[in-house]
């Protein structure tokens, strides 16, 4: 049974009167609030983070506190950062799996 | 301050804050380095700067120890060297690595207080890895660092103090806590109280915490085992088994932990030796009763040495500061042995309580037993149950280090700190062995991943900004 009114996996419950930042998610134009860590701007809206290398299952990220490991997302231009761990900045490209097959 | 004299701490939570305060009171300036962008640990964790929430909201009945131990570190900032933002990711021959936004750099020391803290002691469940599955902590995190909750139907699984002060914070918080499971009887709590009556103010904050959830209808279930969370690539609900038989709750996230675990990866690369500890189920680094480990020059503090709380952790900072004190001839007058004296019946008094707690909220003695051969065990690599039991029965393996050669458990990208605990509690037993036995994951340099890139980057120290 999913709920229909949830826009994603996290809900914002306070401070919701932050600032606007834009980015993109899998080159959709997205809205998250300053102060937001990527973790945050993703799964306000969304349901996953990354896919596993070994299996290619779903990930939405775990401890929230940098000791997991399971939340890293790759940006358009081929970096990798901890989206618990890092803030979302205005302009932000972000891959939530990968996209077209890596021909480098 | 003598010239050779640079004390280096790791870690601001109450702990680092505190050894801070004790080294800064007797003239030296530490140098203070923390993962997170602003200071207070995991317990007191502060949200970005843009946040208005008070203290009050973010911290309830802790509000007034948060307060004084963040205004401790606000006074210390122009007499010591901050370095907030900064993984320490090696330590070697009286020198730390560091990485501080993709820069890596060098922090020599001359003494060494680690007060590196815990993450939750996770005993996996089937559809574990199910996004929308979260540790306690992180649920916590979610909550007092960003304001929201993990989802819009919560239930919070596992056992351990943690899992009723974050059903609590939540449901004040105007979260949906459909379920609390508890893998502990109310049976388990009554049995500890004569040990937990010994730290009364914070028994009384637990039944507070209990009678709140009680009072606004969240529904409260003991003596649980989980069996999983439904639902693919999403949670759709959380199933779990009691004596009355099989139960299923309709919920979108997940939260659950089985109390903590210590971090304890750089006292094991700095070479100190460790025991194991049965209440603890863990091995951790050796230290006398005032936080000196069996090297010299480096003590240790707080949850990284194994679990105390926040409180216990405060005395521990200060105990290992006057150690540290008293070493280097910086002070050891009449008046900080009586107080190191007092802070270290304080702390044996906590063993009690401590004691207390793990009968409150046991261990689950079956996990192991009861694991099924699908579960996956570690995240990072995909590794089952079964995968464990198979190698280690084929080539008879006992150690977990050998045991991880073998499958990759504990050899991804969180090095053992998610699975780690359960690893060694289904290699114990399905080789038959004592816990101990089987040993512990070895630390390794660079003890989290690092940019492939900074081998080229290393530039010489200079301190952060602190903010």
């Amino acid at each position: 049974m999913k709920n229909a009114a949830a826009q994603g996996q996290f809900q914002r419950l306070t401070e919701t009167g932050r600032a606007r930042v834009s980015f993109t998610l899998d080159g959709q134009l997205r809205d998250a609030l300053q102060g937001d860590t990527v973790m945050t701007a993703v799964l306000s809206q969304a349901w996953q983070l990354r896919v596993s290398e070994p299996k290619g299952d779903k990930r939405a990220g775990f401890c929230l506190m940098g000791a997991c490991q399971d939340c890293w997302m790759l940006t358009e231009s081929g970096e990798r950062l901890r989206a618990c761990t890092t803030f979302i900045v205005p302009g932000m490209r972000l891959l939530s799996q990968p996209e077209v097959p890596d021909e480098r | 301050m003598s010239a050779d004299l640079q004390p280096v701490i790791v870690g601001a939570g109450p702990a680092g804050i505190r050894a801070a305060e004790t080294l800064v009171r007797h003239g030296l300036k530490p140098v203070v380095i923390d993962e997170a962008p602003r200071w207070g640990g995991q317990i007191y964790r502060q949200p970005p700067a843009i946040f208005q929430r008070t203290r009050q909201t973010l911290y309830g009945l802790d509000a007034k120890a948060a307060a004084a131990v963040l205004n401790t570190m606000t006074t210390l900032l122009p007499h010591i060297s901050y370095r907030n933002d900064t993984l320490v990711w090696n330590a070697e021959g009286g020198q730390l690595d560091l990485l501080h936004q993709n820069q890596s750099s060098t922090q020599p020391y001359s003494h060494l207080i680690l007060s590196t803290g815990a993450t939750d002691r996770v005993l996996p469940f089937p559809g574990w890895t199910t996004p929308g599955v979260f540790t306690l902590g992180g649920a916590q995190v979610a909550l007092k660092y960003q304001g929201c909750a993990i989802g819009s139907r919560v239930v919070f699984v596992g056992t351990g103090p943690l899992l009723y002060l974050i059903a609590y914070q939540y449901a004040k918080a105007g979260a949906k806590v459909v379920a609390v499971l508890d893998t502990a009887t109310l049976l388990d709590q009554i049995a500890a109280l004569p040990d937990l009556m010994v730290a009364p103010g914070l028994l009384a904050r637990g039944i507070y915490y209990v009678s709140w959830l009680r009072a606004h209808g969240v529904p409260l279930h003991g003596g649980i085992q989980p069996l999983g969370a439904v639902g693919d690539g999403r949670v759709d609900a959380m199933r779990w088994r009691d004596s009355r038989g099989e139960h299923e709750v309709a919920c979108d996230a997940i939260g659950f932990g089985h109390a903590l675990r210590s971090e304890t990866q750089l006292a094991d690369i700095l070479g100190c030796r460790f025991e194991f500890n049965v209440l603890q189920r863990a091995w951790l680094p050796v230290h006398d009763a005032a936080g000196r480990a069996s090297v010299s020059g480096v003590y240790l503090a707080g949850d990284g040495v194994g679990i105390m709380g926040a409180q216990a952790a405060e005395w521990a900072g200060e105990r290992a500061a006057l150690a540290l004190l008293a070493d280097t001839d910086q002070a050891s007058a009449p008046a900080q042995r009586a107080r190191a004296n007092k802070l270290e019946k304080a702390l044996g008094r906590t063993q009690r309580f401590r004691r207390g707690l793990e009968r409150a909220f046991p261990f689950p003695p079956t996990w192991a037993e009861q694991a099924s051969d699908s579960l996956v065990v570690c995240r990072c690599e995909d590794v089952t149950a079964s995968d464990l039991r198979t190698s280690a029965a084929a080539m008879g393996t006992t150690d977990i280090n050998r045991l991880k050669a073998l499958t990759r458990v504990g050899m991804g990208r969180c090095q053992g700190r998610m699975c780690g605990v359960a690893a060694c509690e289904i290699l114990a037993q399905c080789s038959g062995q004592p816990l101990k036995a089987v040993g512990r994951l070895r630390g390794q340099a660079p003890i989290k991943p690092i940019p492939f890139s900074m081998a080229r980057t290393t530039v010489p120290s200079k301190p952060a900004a602190s903010t």
